[in-house]
C-alpha cells in the first residue's frame, strides 16, 4: 500500500544490495547455461544418431561432466561469491550510525543508538537514514525468528531471539525503500512490512534535531481519550505519561508514511479505521478492535495521533 | 388481465428510472485511475470494495454495488458530483458523518466515484 508495496529485488540502490544483485545475476546466467547443457544432452539421448550417442555416452563424459565440472564450477563460484559479498561481513566503520531493530509479532521496534550503544530515540516500523553512508543495524528478536529484508539496500538476515546479528545497509541516494519480514513468524507475517527513508545528510540531521527538540504536545479531547481508553498500557508517546512498551512507540506516528507496520497509507481515515477495527485489516495482530468508541471519539483520537510528528 | 394489472404499474416505475449509465455519467473520469487512488488513499481500511483484494476493512459499510444504492451514507442523493465531493471531504457536505476527509484531489475523487459506479457488473 505504501509507495514501496511491490519491492523490486533486482534493483539495488546501494553497495551492499549491489554485490548481492551481481551475484544473483551470475547465478541466474549459470543456471541458464547448465540447463541448456542438460537439455542438449537430453536431446542427444532422445533424438541423436547411434554414433553420436556412443560418443557422448561413455564413462569419461560422466567423470568430466558429472563430477569434475560441478566440483570446479561450484568451487570457483563459492570463492567468487564470498569475495564479491565480503563488504557485507567486513568490519563496519566505527563512526557509522547504529540502530537496533527488534522483531516483534508483527511489527518492528526501532531504537536509534549513540556510539556507546545507548538508546537516543525510539520509533517503530520506519527507519530514517542519511543517504550515501553505511548504517549498522543490530538485529534482535523479542519472540520468534523474524528476518529483516530491505531488498534494495542490503541482504536478508534473520532476527533470532537471544542473538544480535549485524547487518550494514546503505542507500546511495535519497528515496523510500520497502522492506518485508522474510521468515514466517505466524498469522499476519505477510503483513509485517517496513519502510526505510533515506534523506540528504543535511536534511537528515535537521529532521533528527527537530525530533529531539522539545515539542508542543497536542492537547484536547484526543489526549484525554488516549488516557481513558487505555492506549497508554501498550503505547508510549514521549513527553507524556503514556509509557507502554508492548506496542509500537507513537511519539512520531503522525510523521510516518505508513500504518500497521508498513502496510497502510497514513492519513486521518486510515488511522480511524485502524483504531476502530485493525483486526479486519491485519487479522491476528495484537491490537484489539475498539468498536466501543463513537465516530467522534475515533476522530478525536486519530487527530491527536496524527499531530504526533 | 390480472397479471397485466399487477405488472403494469411496476413496469411504469421501472421505465421512470433512467438507465444507470446516464444516471452515473462521469465525464473525463477513469475507473482504472480510481482504483489506484483508492489504494493510495487506503479506502479499504474501512470499506469492502469490489475488485480490491486487501484490505477489506469492516468498520465502514461495504461499497459493493454502489451504483444500485439510492443514497450516500443514507442521507445524500447518490449522484456523481455528490459522491465525488463526499469521498473527498465528507464532513463538508454531511456534517457529523463518521467518514473523514481523505487525501484525494478533485480529479481523483471523480475517478474514485467512477470506479464505485463501474463495479456493479463485477
Amino acid at each position: 500500500m505504501v509507495d514501496a508495496s511491490v519491492i523490486p529485488v533486482f534493483d539495488p540502490a546501494g553497495p551492499y544490495a549491489g554485490s548481492i544483485a551481481t551475484l544473483s545475476w551470475i547465478l541466474v546466467a549459470m543456471a541458464v547455461a547448465v540447463l541448456a547443457i542438460v537439455l542438449a544432452a537430453l536431446g542427444v539421448a532422445l533424438f541423436g544418431s547411434p554414433r553420436l550417442k556412443a560418443r557422448v555416452g561413455g564413462t569419461k563424459v560422466i567423470w568430466i561432466g558429472g563430477i569434475a565440472f560441478p566440483v570446479i564450477v561450484l568451487t570457483v563460484l563459492l570463492v567468487y561469491g564470498l569475495s564479491l559479498t565480503r563488504n557485507l561481513t567486513a568490519p563496519v566503520p566505527a563512526d557509522a550510525m547504529r540502530v537496533r531493530i527488534t522483531g516483534e509479532m508483527w511489527w518492528w521496534r526501532v531504537a536509534y543508538l549513540d556510539r556507546d550503544g545507548r538508546t537516543t530515540m525510539l520509533d517503530a516500523n520506519e527507519l530514517h537514514i542519511p543517504a550515501g553512508r553505511p548504517v549498522v543495524l543490530e538485529l534482535e528478536s523479542n519472540d520468534v525468528i523474524h528476518s529483516f529484508w530491505v531488498p534494495r539496500l542490503s541482504g536478508k538476515l534473520d532476527m533470532i531471539p537471544g542473538r544480535r546479528n549485524i547487518l550494514p545497509i546503505q542507500a546511495d541516494a535519497p528515496g523510500v525503500f520497502g522492506g518485508q519480514c522474510a521468515e514466517y513468524c505466524g498469522g499476519p507475517h505477510a503483513l509485517m512490512g517496513f519502510v526505510v527513508i533515506a534523506h540528504e545528510p543535511a536534511g537528515f540531521a535537521a529532521m533528527m534535531a527537530k525530533r529531539r527538540s522539545a515539542r508542543a504536545l497536542p492537547a484536547g479531547e484526543g489526549a484525554a481519550l488516549f488516557r481513558s481508553t487505555g492506549c497508554a498500557a501498550c503505547h508510549r508517546i514521549g513527553g507524556t505519561a503514556a509509557n507502554g512498551t508492548a506496542g509500537p512507540d507513537l511519539t512520531h506516528v503522525g510523521s510516518r508514511r505508513s500504518l500497521g507496520a508498513g502496510i497502510l497509507p497514513n492519513n486521518l481515515g486510515t488511522m480511524m479505521g485502524w483504531i476502530g477495527d485493525s483486526q479486519s485489516i491485519k487479522p491476528g495482530n495484537r491490537m484489539p478492535p475498539y468498536k466501543t468508541l463513537s465516530a467522534n471519539q475515533l476522530r478525536e483520537l486519530a487527530v491527536y495521533l496524527e499531530a504526533q510528528k | 388481465m390480472q397479471t397485466i394489472r399487477v405488472l403494469l404499474p411496476l413496469l411504469l416505475t421501472i421505465a421512470c428510472k433512467p438507465p444507470p449509465d446516464e444516471m452515473h455519467h462521469m465525464p473525463q473520469a477513469s475507473a482504472t485511475r480510481g482504483l489506484e487512488a483508492i489504494k493510495r488513499a487506503g479506502c479499504g481500511t474501512c470499506h469492502r470494495i469490489p475488485g480490491l483484494r486487501w484490505p477489506r476493512g469492516a468498520s465502514g459499510p461495504s461499497l459493493d454495488g454502489f451504483a444500485e444504492q439510492g443514497l450516500i451514507a443514507g442521507r445524500l442523493p447518490n449522484r456523481p458530483d455528490t459522491l465525488a465531493s463526499f469521498v473527498r471531504d465528507a464532513p463538508a457536505i454531511l456534517p457529523g458523518t463518521t467518514m473523514p476527509a481523505m487525501p484525494l484531489s478533485e480529479a481523483e475523487s471523480r475517478d474514485v466515484a467512477a470506479y464505485l459506479y463501474a463495479t456493479r457488473e463485477r
